[in-house]
């Protein structure tokens, strides 16, 4: 679960870069929702910042897990990864290929890119069977519609819906689970590459999600997938990802391996997070709350480190000066001024990860 | 809040302006020549140009346009070509006739709308909720001409005991508030008021019971208090939406009354209206259409602004 | 895809999976349960077959005049409903007259439906400034009561059938466009419509395959409830002269001609808004009863 690069894709005959090029590369993008303007429209122009310069890299075979609070935009990015919504400004390179331009055009793109939605009900066609609706995208893509069934009662089977019985149906006529195990098969029907799974398991039972996420893994291993895995549930990401990218206010604020984000964090508010969850040992009891208040308003937000107002670590200089990504380890990296070199930050002595690193103390 | 009460009056401006500009092509869609019903038709070239300058039919239509808008805004909405009387004199004569009938109608329409609309609502799915619902269905599909109709056989040609049509025994047009004229009124009305009647008991039942079966309702009997109380509170959550669509019932009356008028010959704007057509009176028939649209889009602002200042949920975005 | 995928894509038929019953058929089969909707369908049909086959099967002649059987009462010999003020068999010349009474009460609407539909579509799915150009036209003739544009358009065009037709579509279409962009609208921003976009579908497909049969449903339960106010529109513009001429049979123009017997055969005068009325009611029941079948949460 925790390997980073995976053998199988490899073998996909639409690979272009060979398995070090990242399968998708996120080079700053930015997206901001205008707000319709205070006063009679000379008030000042104000925008939500959902996404605010965010960049990183999806690796072949790798499940990248993202995390972070209500409104950290990370249901915007994966819109914005899917082109549903198109960004202000940024890159998206998929297999080294710049998304939209010549070299790679938008339909071939939604050939190589699915998306699982959270809410298996309205992600359906209320009027239209399960077998049409995974049906749907082959046809649109030159497919008969004969094949097109075909390979929509595969799909169904493959994830656990007896085609005889389930493909007739309509999407009221299923229960929860069915339902995602339906838009799974509906993503997978187009063979993509990358499939974006936005909270695509928050809605379910423990138990159906339990079912869902082993579906997804075994359906990984067996088509090659790479994913890239959104959620608010913190256990969950553990168990699915390889890699985990943490989210604040429209920023991305750490990224590394699980064992390194979870084990050993770089960034407070990383730190933080982890500590919200509720432990299981009942001995050992959360008698604090380690997150402050809830996040600032994405329309303002403070200035420099955007965490500062809530960091237990924050110095002055971090109302100041907005930090820079640092890779601190091979492949983990945080956006903290106690990482930037000369950024005036002191570290205190409890600051996360500091005893692990002691070569970094000298430095800094 | 001021920004949002400018917004929707600058929102309700280019809609006055395009239904305007309506009224205005209403007599340039019209086939054959507007001055046929003046001059007739062996006239001599002169005095037909002559009499299209009068008029001003010569000009190219978008300097008609503005022109005529300039006129209507001073007060002149040019004069009638039947009578050669301004036609702003006569439609205003007549929108004082047409507005007592209107509000009348509204009133008791209301009323009984609202009575009819409560009980349905109140005992729902009772056997008065299905004779009110029935009531408010016939309300709605009715040709009320033809139920003036009736109502004349029934209580002017059978019982005699109310008048068939006219504003006044003498004919004369003069409006008095005495119990001979008020015998005038009651069967306009009474026919009018059936079509706000209909809606507003739909809408009234509709509102009832869905305040009824919110949870806040359940909550306040659980605290004790009685049937009349819940009443009250009943009365006033609807109380905004149901004086809102008594407002545009009067404004659809005001603009609709042509065939309740005709029938009783009453002297309002919809008898107006149906001289204009009859006699091609373009300028009249512009006129009151005019007049009469305007006044409606006037007065669903006045009910939409209205409302936002009573409701506290609605959005002042 | 990795060659040990799944998905095999044979020659072989798709196999049958027992398919549930469709949304449309639901609707039906719940319509078709209630006895209030199902009896006033039983009349509209009724009156729609009298209409149709009324040459075959009217008594009399219904232009043949006669000075001297002028307003008979009911239950004269060779009258059965009475004759009108010019001597002509009332019965002939309702059973006739429904034929036009119901065209201009059903085609305006037909119409309507199909403009407004389109337009409202349209306005919804593409969105921002296609969306404000429509829906501001539509609503600069929304914000006239629906009477007066209705006369106004007649009565500028002049009096006769296609005027009164073209009058009412006009007073109709922006009712159902408004519905139609308000539903799209809606539509458009569900998930399963972004799903159909995320796979690369155009949009007319999306439209048609995704959207329509999601819409079109609320947008046809309304429009159906514009026939009853569509009829007694109709008719009270021939009742004004302003439709259908005479001596076409029409019940609306029939009660103007009538008027006159109020006082002698008030009966006489008084049974044309009697269908009216009749037919108004049974579309308005036929029309409730469908938006009851299509309300049922699923």
């Amino acid at each position: 679960m925790n390997d980073v690069t995976a053998t199988t894709a490899s073998v996909d005959p639409r690979d272009v870069g060979g398995p070090r090029q990242p399968l998708m590369r996120v080079q700053a993008l930015k997206k901001h929702f205008p707000l319709k303007r205070s006063g009679l429209g000379f008030g000042p122009k104000s925008a939500v910042r959902a996404v605010d310069g965010v960049s990183f890299e999806i690796r072949k075979g790798e499940t990248l897990g993202v995390v972070g609070e209500s409104g950290c935009g990370k249901s915007t990015t994966a819109r914005l990864l899917m082109q549903l919504i198109v960004q202000d400004s940024g890159e998206l390179v998929f297999d080294g290929a710049t998304v939209g331009a010549r070299e790679l055009p938008l339909r071939d793109f939604r050939r190589q890119t699915q998306m699982v939605f959270q809410d298996s009900y309205s992600s359906l066609n209320p009027r239209m069977t399960i077998e049409d609706s995974v049906a749907f995208g082959p046809t649109v893509h030159g497919v008969s519609s004969r094949d097109a069934l075909n390979r929509a009662h595969d799909l169904l089977a493959r994830v656990g819906l007896e085609p005889a019985r389930f493909a007739g149906r309509y999407p009221h006529e299923l229960s929860g689970g069915q339902r995602q195990r339906v838009n799974i098969a509906r993503a997978l029907a187009l063979e993509p590459r990358l499939v974006i799974l936005d909270e695509a398991v928050s809605a379910l039972d423990k138990s159906v999600e339990a079912q869902v996420l082993n579906l997804l893994e075994d359906l990984k291993r067996d088509f090659g997938l790479t994913y890239l895995f959104i959620s608010h549930d913190l256990h969950v990401v553990r168990y699915m990802s390889d890699r985990v990218l943490v989210m604040y206010l429209g920023q991305v604020v750490e990224v590394g391996t699980a064992t390194q984000v979870f084990d050993a964090p770089r960034h407070p508010y990383t730190r933080a997070l982890l500590r919200s969850m509720p432990s299981g040992d009942p001995m050992q009891r959360t008698t604090e709350a380690p997150l402050s208040g809830d996040p600032p308003n994405p329309i303002d937000p403070p200035s420099g480190c955007r965490f500062h107002t809530r960091c237990a670590f924050a110095q002055a200089v971090c109302s100041q000066t907005q930090p820079d990504f640092i890779e601190t380890a091979a492949g983990h990296g945080a956006a903290c001024l106690r990482w930037q070199p000369g950024s005036g930050y002191v570290p205190p002595p409890d600051f996360p990860d500091l005893a692990e690193n002691p070569a970094e103390v000298a430095h800094v | 809040m001021l920004s949002y009460l400018l917004r929707r009056i600058g929102y309700a401006l280019p809609i006055m302006l395009g239904v305007s500009f309506l009224c205005f092509m209403l007599v340039h869609i019209a086939p054959g020549d507007p001055l046929v019903s003046i001059l007739p038709a062996d006239a001599s070239v002169d005095l037909q140009q002559q009499m299209m300058k009068l008029y001003g039919f010569d000009r190219p239509w978008p300097v008609q346009f503005a022109q005529w808008i300039w006129r209507a805004l001073q007060g002149d909405l040019g004069t009638s070509i039947a009578t050669a009387r301004p036609v702003t004199q006569e439609v205003f004569k007549a929108v004082g006739n047409t507005f007592m009938l209107a509000a009348l109608a509204t009133l008791i329409g209301f009323a009984f709308g609202s009575l009819f609309g409560f009980v349905a609502g109140y005992f729902r799915n009772s056997w008065m909720d299905r004779a009110a619902s029935f009531i408010s269905v016939i309300g709605v599909s009715l040709p009320h001409y033809w139920l003036g109709m009736v109502l004349v056989i029934i209580f002017s040609a059978k019982l005699m005991w109310l008048p068939a049509t006219g504003a006044g025994p003498d004919g004369s047009g003069l409006w008095k508030w005495d119990a001979e004229h008020v015998k005038y009124l009651i069967l306009p009305a009474v026919t009018m008021s059936f079509i706000p009647m209909g809606i507003v008991a739909r809408t009234v039942r509709a509102l009832v019971a869905d305040v009824l079966s919110q949870e806040f309702v359940v909550g306040l009997r659980a605290r004790g208090l009685n049937d009349f109380g819940v009443f009250k509170h009943v009365v006033k959550n609807c109380a905004p939406t149901a004086l809102a669509v008594m407002g545009l019932q009067l404004g659809y009356l005001l603009g609709g009354s042509i065939l309740i008028e005709t029938v009783f010959s009453w002297p309002g704007t919809g008898f107006l209206l149906n001289q204009a057509i009859f006699q091609r009176d373009l300028p009249l028939l512009q006129g009151t259409i005019l007049v009469l649209a305007l006044f409606f889009v006037g007065l669903n602002l006045i009910v939409d602004v209205l409302q936002t200042l009573f409701d506290p949920r609605i959005e002042r975005a | 895809m990795s060659a040990t995928a799944a998905t095999s894509i044979t020659a072989s038929a798709p196999l049958q999976a027992v398919r549930s019953r469709s949304h449309g058929a639901n609707v039906l089969r719940r319509l078709v349960r209630n006895p209030v909707a199902m009896t006033a369908a039983a009349i509209i049909s009724l009156l729609i077959l009298i209409a149709i086959f009324a040459p075959w099967i009217m008594p009399a002649d219904p232009f043949a005049t006669s000075m001297f059987k002028r307003l008979r009462p009911v239950g004269t010999p060779g009258f059965p409903l009475g004759s009108d003020e010019l001597g002509r068999d009332l019965l002939s010349r309702l059973m006739l007259g429904g034929r036009l009474s119901l065209f201009m009460g059903i085609a305006p609407v037909i119409m309507a439906f199909v403009i407004g539909s389109a337009l409202g579509i349209l306005a919804g799915y593409a969105g921002g400034k296609v969306n404000t150009v429509i829906m501001r036209c539509i609503d600069v003739l929304y914000a006239f009561p629906s009477v007066l544009l209705a006369i106004a358009l007649s009565g500028a065009l002049g009096a006769g059938i296609t005027n009164a037709l073209i009058s009412l579509t006009v007073v109709f279409v922006p009712q159902i466009a408004r519905i139609a962009e308000s539903v799209t609208t809606q539509v458009r921003r569900s998930d399963y419509v972004d799903a159909a976009r995320a796979s690369g579908a155009p949009a007319l497909t999306i439209v048609r395959r995704h959207v329509f049969g999601n819409v079109i449903g609320p947008i046809f339960v309304y429009s159906t409830s514009l026939i009853s106010v569509s009829m007694i529109l109709a008719s009270g513009l021939s009742f004004l002269g302003l439709g259908v001429k005479p001596p076409q049979p029409e019940w609306g123009l029939m009660l103007n001609t009538l008027r006159t017997a109020i006082y002698s055969q008030p009966l006489i005068a008084a049974l044309p808004g009697v269908l009216i009325f009749v037919t108004s009611v049974s579309f308005n029941m036929l029309a409730d009863g469908l938006r009851n079948a299509m309300e049922v949460k699923q």
